[in-house]
Formats: structure tokens, sequence, C-alpha cells
């Protein structure tokens, strides 16, 4: 029989017999800690048990410690189908991608009503996205139809009717919208010629899907790919025909879960919440056997065995990965030069030494060695995921380390590659420029570290990076990357404000609001878009609404040059101050003295950790700074070029 | 399977579905005395009670039941 990650979640852990006894603990005192709520979540819950953390949470939403605004979401789902059951798994599943989804459902097959109504439901629920969760037979889709141009028309009208959905969703909200592809039905007409007659339910269904997708493309919409996930678990399962008749329930109940899941797993992606490193362990998950005592010779690896193809198509896969940005390393308990060796010179790995961003071998605890990666690439717990074949080993990095992802790995290797896939802890909204260059971001890091040993004085050293620093207000262009960087960036985050990609649009035809893209080139690469700033203009003040940058380029004195550029343009606006506040997160801790290290003077400090900051424009003079400014000038224009010394 | 086995089975399988404790479990006791037994918790319930006892109903079956007595001389009818 064949292994069945899709419908089991296999990756994820079986919950203890006690749900219900745990659940009551979490619960016991009056602040619900959100972390134990991820630590039951973290479980294969069935819907049930999802329902009943749906109640807990929903009850006690006052009351859970430990979230921050880039936590929260609130969803709107407009249904034609009864959509109560998603909803619940939902906000259940939710903990586990480090979310508390507040989910508001629209009454039952009234779309359009809600849509054009000002006072409905939907109209006033204020969401940061909307679900349009929707089945085909509720869309008319229902009959197969001889007449294939009569088929054509119908297709047509249903998918302008989700287009007018989508279009007034934006234009009345401000929100965007997640669309959902349809499962094609169970069962056919005339056989496999179905798929050849557009007038057949499944040719109408397939065309309405391929509607579907150009209209997320067009609008820059999420999709929920329930045909993809229906069609991996198998048509026959997903649907169940009684509740279809006596609940008007889409799908069988036993996979809403993985519905909400799949949901779940896209809510955290537009929140900048997807994992972004993938760390491998080697002996029996990148290879068969052991390095350190089968040798080269002795290691399983393609080479003509079946079993040595498992671990093929988990390094297949571990490359697909950093091909769109992924980034890989390496954990391993060995000798470094045994672990190396097969990167090195073995003719079967399809990995290799520059793949790896970071690379430990040693005989250290891996929890301790988790934490170190993650601290070389700057990123958080949270974005690892850990794939060993040791149990005892995944146990211990799941208990000191919680945050990082570990997946549940079948017994035989040969379902390692299609268990990752099925998880699918990397889901992307888009692919970007960026994205395809990420692995050699970080892999070219590492090498300006070394640089930096050799060279005397962080000065001297940034000099020699021949840095060209991009000043740019927002434009189309960058849009897609600006709103991936404010939905994504946690630490360097001074205010940690989520906009969507409809409200960046709004912010940068907004004659109110200074804004600026900036990129950094240096002589290992291009890193970029890097930073991103807002400011509202208040009359003689502007206020910095948002000001965040990627880690990557820390310590390059970046900041200094974007706040060269803001005064130089509030000057020539006619401000006379700049006023920062900070806003503290769980995560960006980092830039409490951001403005005071700018040479702000503090105004206040609030309770909670926040302060607020003001220079006067006048105080501030211009510095020297260790790289090519190429500015935005009030005109909005990029091309006034300012040459500034390199170093001193 | 004998009506006491059923209803031994039966009452985790509420209490978890419904998210109560120590559930009366009697013949009589039916949707409205139980606050957390609405329509929608029904059907998760129904479902739930066909996976474990690996069973299917019918919704013409379904349609009968007015309380735990009712289901419990239907399961019995489907385990033999």
């Amino acid at each position: 029989m064949s292994f069945d990650a899709a419908a089991t979640m296999s990756w994820l852990e079986l919950p203890q017999s006690d749900f219900r006894a745990r659940c009551k603990l979490v619960t016991s005192n009056e602040t619900i800690s959100f972390v134990d709520l991820q630590a039951l979540c973290r479980m294969r819950l069935d819907l049930n048990q999802l329902s009943s953390l749906a109640r807990i949470i929903r009850a006690r939403k006052e009351h859970i410690s430990g979230i921050d605004a880039a936590s929260s979401f609130r969803l709107t789902i407009l249904g034609n189908y009864t959509t109560h059951y998603l909803s619940d798994a939902l906000v259940g599943s939710a903990p586990r991608h480090g979310l508390v989804i507040d989910v508001i459902e629209t009454p039952y097959d009234q779309m359009a009503q809600e849509v054009f109504n000002p006072e409905s439901v939907l109209r006033r629920s204020k969401p940061d996205a909307v679900l349009l969760a929707i089945d085909h037979r509720q869309l008319g889709i229902v009959e197969n139809l001889v007449d294939a141009d009569n088929a054509r028309a119908v297709v047509a009208r249903t998918i302008e009717l989700l287009r007018s959905l989508v279009d007034q969703i934006r234009s009345t909200m401000a929100a965007p919208c997640i669309l959902q592809s349809l499962p094609q039905p169970n069962g056919g007409w005339t056989g496999s010629f179905d798929a050849l007659y557009p007038g057949s339910v499944r040719g109408q269904v397939a065309a309405i899907n391929q509607g579907i997708r150009d209209l997320c493309v067009e609008t820059r919409s999420p999709l929920l790919d329930a045909e993809f996930l229906a069609g991996s678990i198998g048509l026959a399962r997903w649907h169940d025909a009684n509740l279809w008749h006596s609940a008007k329930v889409a799908q069988s109940l036993d996979f809403v879960p993985h519905l909400a899941e799949h949901l779940a797993k896209v809510i955290a992606a537009m929140r900048g919440k997807s994992r972004k490193c993938l760390v491998l362990d080697l002996d029996n998950t990148l290879w068969g056997g052991v390095i350190g005592d089968d040798g080269m010779e002795g290691i399983k690896l393609a080479n003509g065995s079946p079993f040595g193809e498992a671990f093929r198509a988990v390094q297949s896969y571990a490359l697909a990965c950093r091909q769109r940005g992924i980034v890989l390393a390496v954990c391993s308990k060995n000798e470094e030069a045994n672990a190396r060796e097969p990167f090195r010179s073995h003719p079967d790995m399809l990995l290799r030494e520059e793949h790896i961003a970071v690379f430990v071998a040693n005989w250290i605890d891996k929890a301790s060695n988790l934490r170190t990666i993650a601290e070389t690439l700057n990123i958080g717990l949270d974005a690892l995921v850990f794939v060993d074949d040791n149990p005892a080993e995944r146990a211990r990095v799941r208990q000191m380390l919680p945050d990082v992802a570990v997946p549940e790995l079948p017994e035989d290797p040969a379902c390692y590659a299609e268990t990752l896939a099925a998880a699918s802890y990397f889901e992307a909204l888009t692919i970007s420029e960026d994205d395809r260059r990420r692995a050699d971001f970080y892999r070219n890091n590492a090498v300006r570290s070394v640089e930096m040993r050799k060279l005397g004085s962080i000065d001297e050293y940034l000099a020699s990076l021949e840095m060209e620093c991009a000043l740019a207000p927002f434009d189309e262009v960058g849009r897609a990357r600006i709103s991936q960087l404010i939905n994504k960036s946690n630490q360097f985050n001074l205010t940690t404000k989520r906009y969507t990609e409809v409200q960046v649009a709004e912010i940068e035809h907004d004659p109110d609001a200074f804004h600026l893209q900036v990129r950094l080139v240096d002589k290992f690469g291009d890193n970029g878009m890097i930073s991103v700033v807002i400011f509202k203009k208040a009359g003689l003040e502007w206020l910095c609404d948002t000001w965040l940058m990627s880690c990557r380029v820390l310590g390059r004195r970046v900041e200094e040059a974007i706040l060269q550029t803001v005064i130089t343009q509030a000057r020539a606006g006619g401000a006379e101050a700049l006023v920062g506040r900070y806003i503290p997160s769980a995560k960006n801790a980092m830039v409490a003295e951001h403005f005071g290290k700018l040479g702000f003077s503090l105004t206040k400090r609030e309770p909670d950790g926040g302060s607020l900051w003001r220079l006067a424009l006048a105080e501030y003079q211009d510095r020297s700074l260790p790289m090519r400014i190429i500015g935005a000038d009030p005109g909005r224009q990029i091309g006034r070029e300012q040459r500034v010394a390199l170093g001193s | 399977m004998t009506k006491d086995e059923v209803r031994s089975k039966l009452k985790p399988i509420f209490e978890s579905v419904l998210d109560v404790d120590d559930l009366d479990l009697r013949d009589d006791l039916s949707a409205d005395d139980v606050p957390e037994w609405d329509s929608l918790s029904h059907v998760r319930l129904l479902v739930t009670v066909e996976r474990q006892f690996k069973i299917k109903f019918s919704n013409s079956e379904i349609e009968g039941l007015k309380n735990v007595g009712d289901l419990i001389r239907l399961v019995m009818t489907k385990v033999g």
C-alpha cells in the first residue's frame, strides 16, 4: 500500500490520548499562554479536537498572552457552502502557524448580497482578507451540457461573477481576497472523454478553475488550491454525498482539518510566517548509511540502489527548495571532514558545499547547533525546519526548541521526500527575483564575514564592499516585494505595522505619505530590496509610520543613508522635525534604541517598553557614509545622484 | 454488542464531540437537553460515531433519530 502523507498529515505528531485533559490544564489559569496553545495544536488533530480548541480560543481571545499584532489576523469567509466546520478547524489550526485567526462567517450562500450591500456582515467585518469558499454545485455547475457553446457561456458568466465579487471587495473594503479552486466532482458522464469535452461538468469545473487562477494572477490574490488538495487525498474520499445532501458541507469532515491547514499556511505566508530555512541531518537522511562507519564507498545514494534513490529524492527536494530561495543548512553529529567529503567528491550527490549556507557537523547537542544556525543566518528559530531520521533527536529538538518545525518521518526513507513536500512548510505567495537569489545572499554573507576578518577596521571593511544604496519612492514594480517585506520583517522593524498590497498601493498615492524602498548592491552582488520606510507628513513634523530593514544588511550604515535622504526630503518639504516611535513586539528588541543611535532625542518612554523620539532638522548635520547613495528627489524621481566619499 | 456496551462506547464520543463532562447518556436524552448539542455538532457527532464503530448511516436513518436510545438501537443493528 502506498504511503499517504497528504491524507494523514503524517508530518505532525499524533496527539496524546489525554487531549481533553491537556486542554483543561491549559485553560485552568485566567490567562492562557500562546505557547501552551501552540504545543496542543502542533499535534495531528481531528475536527472534534480542533473544534474544542477553537471554542477555547474564541471564548478566551482577550486573555491569551504572548501574541503581537503580526500574529493576529481577521478572515471573513464568504461562502456558498456550509463553512462552519472549516471556520472552527481554521481557528484551531492557526496557532500551529504562529497565528490567532478571528474568523467572521457571512450568511450561508449569500455571496452577491453580502458583497453589494454596504450594511452586510461582510462589508462591516473589517477583515485582513476575505476567503471566497465556493462549491461548483452551488455555482450552478451541475449539468453535463451537450451544447459546448452553452457550457462556455455558463463558464464565462461564472468567472465574471467571481471577478465582480473580487473587484468589489478590493475596491470597497481594501481587503485582499483569497480565492479557492474547485475540487473536481467525483464521477463522470462519458468517461475519459469528459476531460476533452467543454460541456461536461468536469470540463466546466476545469475551465472555471483556469479562470480562478487567471483572476488570482491578475489581481495578485492568493489561491487556496483545494482542487490539488482534494486530488492528493483522492476524490472518492474527499466527497461525502450524505453530508452534501443533508448539510451542504462540500467535503468529508475527515478532511476539513486538511483544508484548514492549507488555508492557515496561505494566511501565515501573507503574514510572512512561512519557514525560511531547511536544516538537514546527514546520515540516513541525506544518504543511506553512516559516512563515518561506511565510508564514501559504503553510503547508499542512487548508484543503482532503490534504497539509495530515496535519499537522492530528498536531495532533489532540498535543491528545488533552494532554487526558490529557501536557505539550506546542515546539522549533523559527525566529524566535520567526514561529513563534508560526500559534498565534495561523491559523484551521486546532488547537493554540493556551495548550496549549504551553514554547515555544522560536530558532537554537540543538536538543539544548540540549531540555535547557532539561526543566529548565523540572523533568522528566528520559527523560520527553521529540521529534518532528521532519528526519532530521539526529533523529540529532543521539539522539547528544547518548540518553535523549530520538526516533521515526523515515516519508517521507510522512500517516503521522506513526499512527506516533506506534503507538509509544505515553505508556502509562497509569489516567487520574486529576490527569492531566486536569496540562497546566494546568505552564502555571500558568510563570505563577507570572512573578508571582514582580513581587514582591520569596520570602516575599512565597509568601504571595501563598494556599496551602492538606491532609494526610491514606492512604485508598482516594487509593490509586491514592499508588501512582502512589510509583512515578514520582525526583528529590524520599529512598528511592526502590516499592510496588504492594496494598502501599499494606497500609501503610494497618498500625498501626505513619504515612502522609500531601498536597494543595496555591493561587490559580492545585488542584495535586492532591503529596507522600507514610510513617514506621514503632519504639518511641520514628519511621523515615522514604518521603518524596517532586512537583517542581512545590519551594520552596513544603510539606516544612516536612509535618514539622510529622509531629512533632505523633509527639509525640502518644509518640515522642521522628524518624530519616531518604537512599538515593542516579541521580536524587535534589537531596534529599541534605533532612533537614539541615529541622533534622535527621547521624548517619552511608555510603560509597555515603547518610546517616542524627536529630531530637529536644524540640528542634523550630513555625515559621510561608506557608500554611493542614489537618492529620491522631492520630485519623486530617481536620478539625483550624490557621491559621498568612501570611508572616513 | 449489548446495549450497555454501545452506550459505554458512545459516552466518551459524546463528551469529546460536545466538549462536555460527565454526560448521563440515558435513552431519552436528546439534543434539547444539552446546549452544546446543536445541529452543527450533531453532524460531527454522527460522523464520529460512524468512524469509531466503522459503520455508515444513511440520511434516512439519521432523520429517524430522536434520542440516544434510537441511536444505540441503530448502532446495534449495524454492528450486529
